[in-house]
């Protein structure tokens, strides 16, 4: 500790050398002087910046994380903001792309005045900026599912508070599927990170419930056409898992229901294979029966709780999970209430530590990391959840929907310990 | 080299930019750091395009060979950073020469396809080792392995010093290559390939060391990006990464030493600035292009050496 | 699934591919070969032209599927073209085609396209109903000990839509070809082609040409995405494997060579789908992508030409 603080006054007095021959330099040369960043007085708004996929791969997913984000920010202004102060959302577009990602997160730090970053998706992404957010020192709260918080590649000021990862959903599932489908599993899945992570969790889960894959079907990126894939699947396959991402998931499923012409085996899905596509869209008839993943339920449940019911009125989504002006702008809903909660994770961090402004950034993340239960709410619609100070991340309940005439009716609910693991990482342990 | 008026000309424009993003708010401090780097990327590439004519679209996988050359060794094998970088600069040179052996028998478009082919093969090669290179997502280079010769790359005055120094030196050695036998024969090739071979110039070979220089230097950048901004991805091979540095390289100018670092700034400030008031900034940067070719069509520098100044290298 | 039969499906597959590749292919060919330019936007053309055949039949949903297809296959490839001849008038025809500039003022088109088809089509993949998809199960023989016998493997079958998308696209690349050697039309852009001077000379008036030709381009990039829409979907970014692919078969055909490109087409689309039954299916891209660059570099001017170079 005491070695980091001298780098850090070492640190300190050449960046004020720097900088004051710098300004010397230029204010000799053309004679103007630079005008000083007025500090933020305490009445202004507490700016929040919101990492947003507006372009690029994400833009679906961006588009519905923007509504859910927007709905958060007004609920909680209309509560009276946060200690007394407004929330302001800073809002910028990173192209879904790492590179531009780390240069917004330098932007809504040094330029734009927010306290905090929030709201990343996509995992390469929120990898390519958590580096810049950890040297600048900004909470930096993503909403990926990712495992890469959780597996310690990141570090102290990274925290997902509002989504289960990956490795969490994938494992909750393996006692359903043993159980319920079959025991010997072909899994399908896109050739990336995220495909794998699905392949190797998943295959480690299910032959701890005494089931078996296969075969593992990697889809090479940015591949449009799928049937000439599904051959490899075994005749004594009793479950095919599939999982995929990206613009061309529809086809993925129409063509493997074309393949099998409703006489395979049991189907259970990642509904990422159907966020923001309509179950009523040409050629999905055939996933009638089969059984999907969902981080919360997309159709209203006939048991749907108060929070649910208040949680799509704010966003603007109906009972089957469409937007309430354009019954065919199907949601991202197993994923977007994660902004929801995240931000009111945030808003309970920052009255916990009393955040004035910039300089108790490193509060805010202790008392992020003190946080243990979020029981089930009008702030946590999705489910009660049990996070992790240690690793950052959160854990929750997992929800198994069937479709059933074309709607996906809940069938299964994951306990939260279902998805525990043991920890890979104490992030504590990093200076702040 | 001798010590005349454009050499002059280009040491003082590296020390008044140096002046200048000192004395820069903090925020475009950062983005010149990231700027001067990658405008070392467009250096690397005005070699082979600017000055030979060659038209890529592959410079993605030299960039990137310097990224997971350096980002590999260093966090995987744990090599000293000194030591991972020389590596992701072999690499780029290695790459480079491989690449032009076979892809320098083909001129033109067919040049430009090859090129593509091989990057795209590159950018899948990196997905297939996906357990070592987590395929799209990339890995981050943890802090504590981010210094080079005892100075921390993640402190951001470092950053700032070390990446203008960077592309002073890929500004400066261009000069040199240009300025040397071998850069009068890749003008000469430019201009015009069949000539310089009649004359007698072995073109081939004076197109793969342009090749392997643009390789090596790209490597350098990407090397050089890895360890100061701590991440590597797959996204940085992918085929947009090798068509920015052909639009930075126009929108600057190609065939001048400068242009590079100009057009790579303004294409990020054009982004940088279009994306705070519209989330549509890539319809401005697409009507920019449109706009610059018809009526820029030499790239900023280009304009000024022809109207002002024609003794701009 | 045993080879016989997955290789029969991989044929099959590949061919939709292939006649959909021949038709895009053929479009940029004919920019390629008459105009000389390298046209970076060809893939958006095919874009907009999935998206535009979403938002006609979209438009048309009180009418059967079948209608608003047909619609679409008309409409969707004038439109398109419609935009192409505006591209080569405001943008292309003034920067003198010249192959640098004309390579980032495409650029800079792409970006616009993109992005306005973003900006108001949104970021959905958006399907279209085929005209008519029934499954139809293909037999297979089997050498039994009661000799050959008929059976139905697993999954071994084909929809009634992906055949006549085979079907369709052959009559349209007739079509193309009975244009381009029959017509007057087809008389003054091979003249164009192979001397512009002298076309000049006898009167042709080689910008409205170049203006047509860039129309064509689109427009049939626009058919082949039509065509494609109901099996895919539309989507903003759709573009870029049309274009990579669709630049291999221009190359691999031969500068200008009609018959060259789609036989390139089918080598490249029937290589694709095939490699993937014997490889892991990114090693088989892999080895693809190689296999074509090294082609490319045996053969610079195309397998079809006479000289190499």
């Amino acid at each position: 500790m005491s070695k980091n603080k001298h780098v850090e006054a070492l640190n300190t007095s050449r960046r004020t050398f720097l900088k004051t021959a710098g300004v010397t330099t230029a204010a000799a040369m053309t004679g103007a002087s630079l005008g000083q960043y007025v500090q933020a007085q305490s009445a202004e708004p507490i700016r929040i910046g919101f990492q947003q996929h507006s372009s690029g791969i994400g833009a679906a997913y961006g588009r519905w994380y923007g509504r859910t984000t927007e709905a958060a920010v007004a609920a909680i202004n209309n509560m009276g903001g946060i200690n007394g102060r407004m929330v302001e959302l800073v809002a910028e577009d990173d192209g879904t792309d790492p590179k531009r990602g780390a240069e917004v997160v330098e932007k809504f730090a040094k330029q734009r005045n927010c306290d905090v970053a929030f709201g990343t998706l996509f995992s390469h992404v929120v990898i390519g900026s958590a580096p810049r957010a950890g040297e600048l020192k900004l909470p930096y709260f993503v909403v990926s599912e990712g495992h890469h918080v959780a597996s310690g590649m990141l570090n102290r000021y990274t925290l997902q508070p509002g989504i289960t990862d990956v490795k969490s959903q994938v494992q909750a599932m393996a006692p359903f599927v043993a159980g319920n489908l079959g025991k010997k599993v072909t899994m399908i899945y896109p050739d990336f990170a995220f495909g794998h992570d699905h392949r190797d969790y998943f295959s480690a889960a299910i032959e701890a419930q005494g089931g078996q894959v296969l075969e593992k079907i990697a889809i090479p990126p940015a591949e449009t056409s799928f049937t000439r894939y599904f051959p490899k699947i075994p005749r004594d396959t009793e479950v095919v898992y599939h999982v995929m991402v990206g613009p061309a998931v529809l086809t993925f499923v129409k063509e493997m229901g074309e393949f099998f012409g409703g006489r395979g085996p049991q189907l259970f899905g990642f509904i990422d294979s159907l966020e923001a596509v309509d179950m009523q869209s040409p050629g999905l008839e055939f996933l009638e029966g089969s059984y999907f993943w969902e981080g919360n339920p997309r159709n209203a449940q006939s048991d749907q709780t108060e929070f649910d019911k208040a949680f799509r009125t704010a966003v603007g989504v109906d009972e089957n999970g469409a937007s309430i002006s354009d019954s065919r702008d199907v949601s991202t809903y197993s994923h977007m209430f994660g902004c929801w909660e995240t931000l009111f994770v945030i808003k309970q961090g920052m009255e916990a530590c009393d955040y004035k402004g910039p300089q108790d950034r490193a509060k805010l993340v202790e008392a992020v990391e003190a946080m243990r239960n979020f029981d089930e709410s009008a702030q946590f619609p999705q489910g009660s959840k049990l996070f992790n100070g240690k690793t950052h991340q959160v854990f929750g309940h997992q929800y198994i929907s069937r479709v059933e005439s074309g709607k996906l009716n809940r069938v299964h609910t994951t306990s939260i310990e279902d998805g525990l693991y043991e920890d890979e990482v104490d992030y504590t342990t990093q200076s702040l | 080299m001798s010590m005349d008026r454009s050499v002059l000309f280009n040491i003082g424009l590296l020390l008044a930019l140096l002046l200048v993003v000192l004395a820069l708010p903090e925020y475009h401090q950062g983005n010149f750091a990231r700027i001067m780097v990658l405008a070392c990327f467009a250096c690397a590439y005005n070699i082979s395009f600017g000055y030979t004519g060659l038209l890529s679209l592959g410079h993605a996988m030299f960039f990137s060979a310097g990224l997971y050359g350096v980002g590999l060794t260093v966090q995987l094998l744990e090599f000293p950073s000194e030591i991972g970088f020389l590596f992701g600069i072999v690499c780029g040179l290695v790459l480079a020469v491989a690449v032009g052996l076979l892809a320098l028998r083909t001129t033109g478009v067919s040049f430009m396809i090859v090129t593509l082919m091989f990057s795209q093969a590159f950018f899948l090669t990196v997905l297939l080792f996906g357990e070592f290179t987590r395929g799209d997502e990339g890995f981050v280079i943890s802090q504590d392995k981010r210094t080079f010769l005892g100075i921390d790359l993640s402190s951001d005055d470092t950053r700032l010093i070390v990446s203008w120094v960077l592309i002073s030196l890929c500004v400066l050695g261009c000069q040199v290559v240009v300025r040397s036998r071998l850069g009068k024969v890749l003008v000469a090739i430019r201009e015009n390939e069949e000539r310089t071979q009649m004359l007698g110039f072995n073109v081939f070979r004076a197109k793969l060391s342009a090749l392997a220089i643009s390789g090596a230097m790209a490597a350098l950048a990407g090397g050089a990006y890895s360890l100061l901004f701590g991440y590597v991805g797959a996204t940085f091979a992918s085929v947009q990464y090798s068509i920015f540095p052909l639009l930075w390289v126009l929108l600057g100018g190609t065939g001048t030493l400068i242009g590079p670092l100009i057009g790579t700034a303004l294409m990020f400030y054009l982004i940088d600035i279009s994306s705070e008031f519209t989330t549509a900034y890539m319809l401005v940067a697409g009507i920019v292009l449109v706009l610059l070719t018809l009526y820029v069509p030499e790239g900023i520098v280009g304009t000024i050496r022809r109207r002002l100044a024609p003794w701009i290298q | 699934m045993e080879l016989g039969p997955h290789i029969l499906l991989a044929l099959l597959e590949s061919a939709v591919s292939t006649a959909v590749l021949a038709l895009t292919a053929i479009g940029l060919a004919l920019v390629f070969g008459i105009m000389r330019v390298v046209n970076v936007a060809h893939g958006e053309f095919f874009m907009l032209g999935a998206v535009l055949a979403w938002w006609i039949t979209d438009q048309l949903t009180a009418f059967s599927p079948a209608v608003g297809f047909a619609v679409a296959l008309v409409l969707s490839p004038l439109l398109v073209g419609a935009i192409a001849y505006a591209s080569d008038r405001i943008v292309i025809n003034r920067v003198d085609y010249d192959p640098e500039r004309t390579i980032v003022a495409t650029v800079g088109l792409l970006y616009i396209f993109q992005q306005i088809s973003l900006m108001t089509f949104g970021p959905d993949a958006r399907p279209v109903e085929p005209p008519f998809n029934t499954r139809l199960a293909i037999p297979w023989l089997e050498i039994t000990e009661q000799g050959w016998a008929v059976y139905w493997p697993w999954g071994l079958s084909i929809t009634s839509y992906k055949l006549a998308v085979i079907a369709i696209s052959i009559v349209l690349l007739i079509g193309v070809w009975l244009v381009l050697s029959k017509t007057r039309y087809g008389l003054i852009m091979r003249a164009t082609q192979q001397d512009k001077d002298i076309a000049q000379a006898f009167g042709i008036r080689i910008e409205r040409v170049y203006g047509l030709v860039f129309a064509a381009g689109g427009a049939l990039a626009a058919m082949g995405a039509v065509l494609i829409v109901p099996i895919q979907q539309a989507h903003y970014l759709m573009g870029g494997d049309p274009l990579l692919l669709s630049f291999i078969v221009v190359i691999l055909g031969g500068l200008g060579s009609l018959s060259g490109t789609l036989v390139a087409a089918a080598i490249i689309g029937l290589s694709n789908g095939m490699i993937a039954v014997f490889f892991s299916p990114t090693l088989a891209k892999i080895l693809a992508t190689l296999l074509v660059a090294l082609v490319l570099i045996w053969r610079p001017a195309g397998l079809f030409t006479r000289s190499s170079r």
